[in-house]
């Protein structure tokens, strides 16, 4: 019955809001046609605003020789600098860092052992063997070394600041709004002004790395204390428990899965920081793919990703089994093993420490550079084969969707662009909408960057639609056949933690320096966040409703659009969420390769002393979009999901 | 779980008797390290000439006065906040940026230049070696609007394409265009990769392009690209940036060094001060680097073997 009058409902309630939708999509297309070209706000590429001066001119007034921040730098590069010389770099008058390769290996196998299992173990040493053989042992450790080094301070900042958001609504409240504009930020604003706080160099890097990855340590532990069942929590206070004792002896053991995948989330953030963050000399693999750049050496650059791609499958995988790992429950013989094992790493290190083959890493049999010339072969023959037709459907989406979309969200006056999408938000998404969208469009306005602002909005809103529409489909099909998920799932890995600079030089090669270029970027980046979670959506969905509707006789294509879709529509939702929010965060390298507008403002601001408040005030205005949008979508996500739940109640 | 145990005792034992032949480490002599240079910090720009000069310059204050030189991978403008905070004390190829100069050099008093590199620094729009030949008048700027069709792309909106570069480098595009009324659109490509990338496609599939672009560069070894002649340089007609109508003025390009280094009495500061070349010697070391895959260390000890007696004008002998 149920099931009955929500169908109802639905087909009620949802040709209304798409009438009135398209009603004021009409509206607007016609609108402009009269007003197009007046209150446009155009700034050109050099010209800036007042704001943008004042920014730029007030930019050394904080910072420059304040003793607390030399003190934070000069504090996080020893720490840095100790883990370097620890595996990475010449160390105390020795021609090889303190424990050579054969030493690290056996420490993290051992480490994965003891924390996971022997699975990973392996999985762990043989993938350092592998980026050893790739001949970027040391650039790995350095990485390594930073990743580290970065991980441990977030944790140290993040789980005290999760622990009191899970505990306090006000602090959760504040935290979230901070961690979204943290999320959002594109990394290259905030590295500009974080040299002026820190200098140059492997503190920089490690301040950037930690204010990138720290949010999703700080959400997860959050969500997992918020999680401890009530009952538990009370449980422990009838018996007298102090509020440290029950922190300390329920909240946290109860949470601790999750806060490993919290952990887990800010080592693969950490990871993709790499590339971004040797633009102010953080020492690793991302030197090596940003000075294969400047030579387009598309394979040494592969190389050097594909080193990352592999360190981040390894801790990916060994901070899983931790978290699978139950505590405190090792058997005896699992301790007496455990205690032979630690023996043998103590020789491994040993040896590492005295003898030059177990201390650096053994250079005659390096697969690198084959892999580099295969890399290179296969982009040459892709772009050989594929060259002319990539360029056509380049132009054709280009001037069919792009050119009419940016058309009018550029042409438009900025008055009615705001009116439209702040009806259309609440239209879809109730005051919880429209509200954010007023707040967002008339800041944006005071940024300065509106013309930049809405040639962004267009290729971000075209690229979602595409990793919408693939992402759903490879979601779909990997949540139905397990096979295909296991298959998929490491070129998702691998499409999440490759550096885009990576993949530029091919697509620059495939499609030109374009708008659309930089779409099919971010179409690679963020397709994978939206599978996986599509995917994971899909498998949730009951056997029993799936099998019901397979007794029934529905075709595989009934089951996914009448019961797998709806049921797992939470998920979708989240998807096309992130999905969003990662196309967001690729603005900037898409302004590397012809996206202009705000990714090549921020950039440029980053680059050129005189642009640096315009390039601020960019950032902040991808940041607003994120921000916009994400509100949007939620909010009309939160009233999609209402309609069902109320029939229910009918 | 026995087995287990057993193969670990018996990857210990092969391990320590494998190890025991082999090597110890330290047992190598060591160069000692010149105690009187000490280390400096020399930035390192991101394209492939300065490169040059950061290898010849590190390898011979490496190699002949035992200095310790730290290399930093520092976009243009980010090297010159260095100077102030004593992560960088040389840059050894300055192309104008004549408002950091002001501010870092006279206001801030942090840094000194130390004269010119010998290079020859060219901006301007170019186009690929084919669309020369074919169209032989195009190299001058007065027939850009006669070939503003060829030109155009999916992002130029009905208007030739002018492709700029990186948000770093000095331009006049925009102005440029509006002031010799030319039918282009400055379409940016956001970076040198994209740059380099698009020349390479257009004169492999004779595809129209024109660009800015900029000597020297190790591109050149790889395609000789063909400059376009705007309305001819001459002093102090750039001096408006809104009514720019003429050519780029020639780059001398120059050394930039902290005061702190300059003050120090190192002998590496004569080095940088002394050290000077043309743009060939610059181009066969990039070459080196770029094309034939050596690093920079590799090609500055293959240079310095043929160009001895440049190298000891440099250290004074």
């Amino acid at each position: 019955m149920a099931a009955i009058t929500s169908d109802v409902e639905v087909e009620v309630r949802r040709p209304r809001r798409a009438v009135v939708v398209g009603v004021l999509i009409v509206v607007w297309v016609a609108a402009y046609f009269v007003l197009r070209g007046i209150d446009t706000l155009v700034l050109g590429g050099q010209e800036t605003t007042a704001p943008h001066r004042w920014l730029t001119d007030h930019r050394d007034d904080i910072g420059q020789g304040n003793v607390f921040f030399d003190a934070i730098r000069v504090a996080v590069d020893h720490f840095v600098v100790l883990l370097q010389n620890l595996v990475a770099q010449p160390a105390y008058d020795r021609p090889v860092p303190v424990i050579g390769w054969l030493g690290v290996v056996a420490i993290s196998a051992y480490c994965a052992w003891a924390f996971g299992n022997w699975k990973v173990a392996v999985l762990t040493a043989a993938g350092l063997g592998f980026v050893g053989l790739q001949g970027l042992w040391q650039e790995s450790m350095d990485t390594l070394a930073l990743t580290i080094g970065a991980v441990l301070l977030s944790l140290v900042v993040a789980i005290p600041l999760g622990i009191w958001a899970g505990l306090s609504d006000r602090a959760f409240k504040v935290a979230t709004l901070v961690l979204d504009l943290m999320q959002t930020l594109p990394t290259f604003v905030y590295l500009a002004p974080l040299t002026l706080f820190f200098a140059i160099g492997p503190a920089a890097a490690t301040i950037a790395t930690l204010i990138y990855a720290a949010p999703p340590a700080v959400r997860l532990t959050a969500h997992a204390i918020r999680s401890v069942p009530p009952e538990s929590v009370e449980a422990s206070r009838s018996l007298g428990s102090t509020r440290g004792q029950t922190l300390v002896k329920v909240l946290l053991p109860m949470s601790r899965s999750t806060v490993v995948v919290g952990i887990n989330q800010t080592i693969m953030a950490a990871l993709s920081m790499v590339t971004v963050a040797a633009l102010i000399d953080a020492p690793g693999l991302g030197q090596t793919v940003l000075k294969a750049l400047q030579t387009l050496d598309v394979g040494v650059a592969f190389n050097a990703g594909l080193a990352i791609v592999v360190l981040a499958i390894v801790l990916d995988r060994v901070t899983t089994a931790a978290g699978d790992r139950p505590w405190r429950t090792a058997s005896l013989r699992r301790k007496v093993l455990l205690g032979a094992g630690g023996l043998g790493v103590l020789v491994a290190v040993w040896f590492s420490r005295t003898y030059v083959w177990a201390a650096e890493f053994p250079s005659d049999v390096t697969v690198g550079s084959r892999i580099a010339v295969i890399a290179t072969d296969v982009t040459n023959w892709v772009q050989d084969v594929f060259g002319g037709f990539t360029y056509g459907v380049r132009d054709v989406v280009t001037v069919a969707l792009l050119n009419p979309l940016e058309a009018l969200l550029t042409g438009s006056p900025w008055w009615l662009v705001s009116t439209v999408v702040v009806a259309l938000a609440a239209v879809l998404g109730g005051w919880r909408g429209a509200a954010p969208a007023a707040v967002c469009l008339v800041l944006l306005v005071a940024t300065g960057v509106w013309h930049d602002s809405m040639v962004t909005l267009a290729s971000t809103l075209l690229a979602t639609v595409v990793v919408v529409v693939v992402g759903l489909t490879l979601g779909v099909w990997a949540g139905r056949n397990h096979r295909v998920d296991t298959w998929i799932r490491p070129v998702l890995d691998a499409g999440q933690t490759m550096p885009p600079f990576v993949y530029l030089v091919p697509f620059l090669a495939l499609f030109g320096t374009s708008r659309f270029t930089a779409i099919a970027a971010a179409v690679v980046f963020a397709v994978p966040v939206t599978t996986k979670i599509v995917a994971d959506g899909i498998r949730a969905v009951p056997v029993a409703t799936v099998e019901a509707a397979n007794s029934v006789g529905s075709s595989s294509w009934q089951v996914i659009s009448k019961v797998q879709l709806p049921v797992a529509r939470r998920a979708i939702t989240l998807a096309v969420n992130q999905g969003l929010i990662y196309v967001l965060s690729m603005v900037v390298v898409g302004g590397l390769v012809g996206a202009g507008a705000l990714g090549y403002d921020v950039a440029a601001g980053f680059a050129q002393s005189e642009l640096y408040g315009k390039g601020l005030a960019a950032g902040l205005a991808i940041v607003l979009l994120g921000v916009m949008l994400d509100r949007v979508t939620q909010a009309a996500a939160r009233r999609t999901q209402d309609f069902p739940t109320r029939g229910d109640k009918r | 779980m026995k087995r287990l145990r057993y193969a670990g005792v018996l990857t210990a034992v092969a391990l320590a008797l494998a190890g025991c032949g082999g090597e110890k480490v330290g047992s190598q002599e060591q160069p000692a390290g010149g105690k009187e240079c000490g280390s400096f910090n020399l930035t390192v720009s991101p394209w492939v000439g300065y490169e040059a000069n950061a290898a010849v310059v590190a390898y011979v204050a490496t190699k002949d006065l035992g200095c310790k030189v730290v290399k930093k991978n520092l976009k243009e403008e980010i090297a010159w906040q260095g100077f102030a905070t004593g992560e960088v004390d040389v840059n050894l190829e300055n192309w104008g940026h004549e408002d950091l100069k002001k501010k870092y050099i006279e206001t801030d008093k942090v840094a000194v230049a130390a004269g010119s590199t010998g290079v020859k620094g060219v901006i301007g729009w170019y186009v690929p070696p084919w669309m020369a030949e074919k169209y032989p008048d195009i190299t001058d700027w007065k027939n850009l609007n006669k070939y503003a069709g060829l030109f155009k792309t999916s992002e130029s909106g009905g208007k030739g394409q002018l492709l700029d570069g990186d948000p770093s480098y000095v331009t006049n595009d925009e102005a440029l265009v509006k002031n010799l009324n030319l039918n282009y659109k400055v379409v940016q490509s956001g970076s040198e990769t994209a740059l380099i990338q698009a020349f390479r496609d257009a004169e492999k599939n004779k595809k129209p392009l024109l660009a800015y672009f900029y000597e020297p560069q190790w591109f050149f070894n790889e395609i000789k690209l063909v400059k376009v002649n705007l309305p001819a340089y001459k002093a102090g007609c750039d001096a408006d940036p809104a009514k720019v109508a003429c050519d780029y003025p020639p780059y001398d390009l120059d050394k930039i060094v902290s005061k702190k280094f300059a003050d120090s009495g190192s002998p590496a500061y004569d080095l940088v001060k002394n050290f000077q070349w043309t743009n060939e010697d610059q181009n066969a070391v990039a070459r080196m680097i770029a094309v034939d895959k050596l690093t920079p260390d590799q090609a500055a000890e293959k240079w310095v073997k043929d160009n001895q007696s440049k190298v000891d004008t440099w250290l004074g002998k």
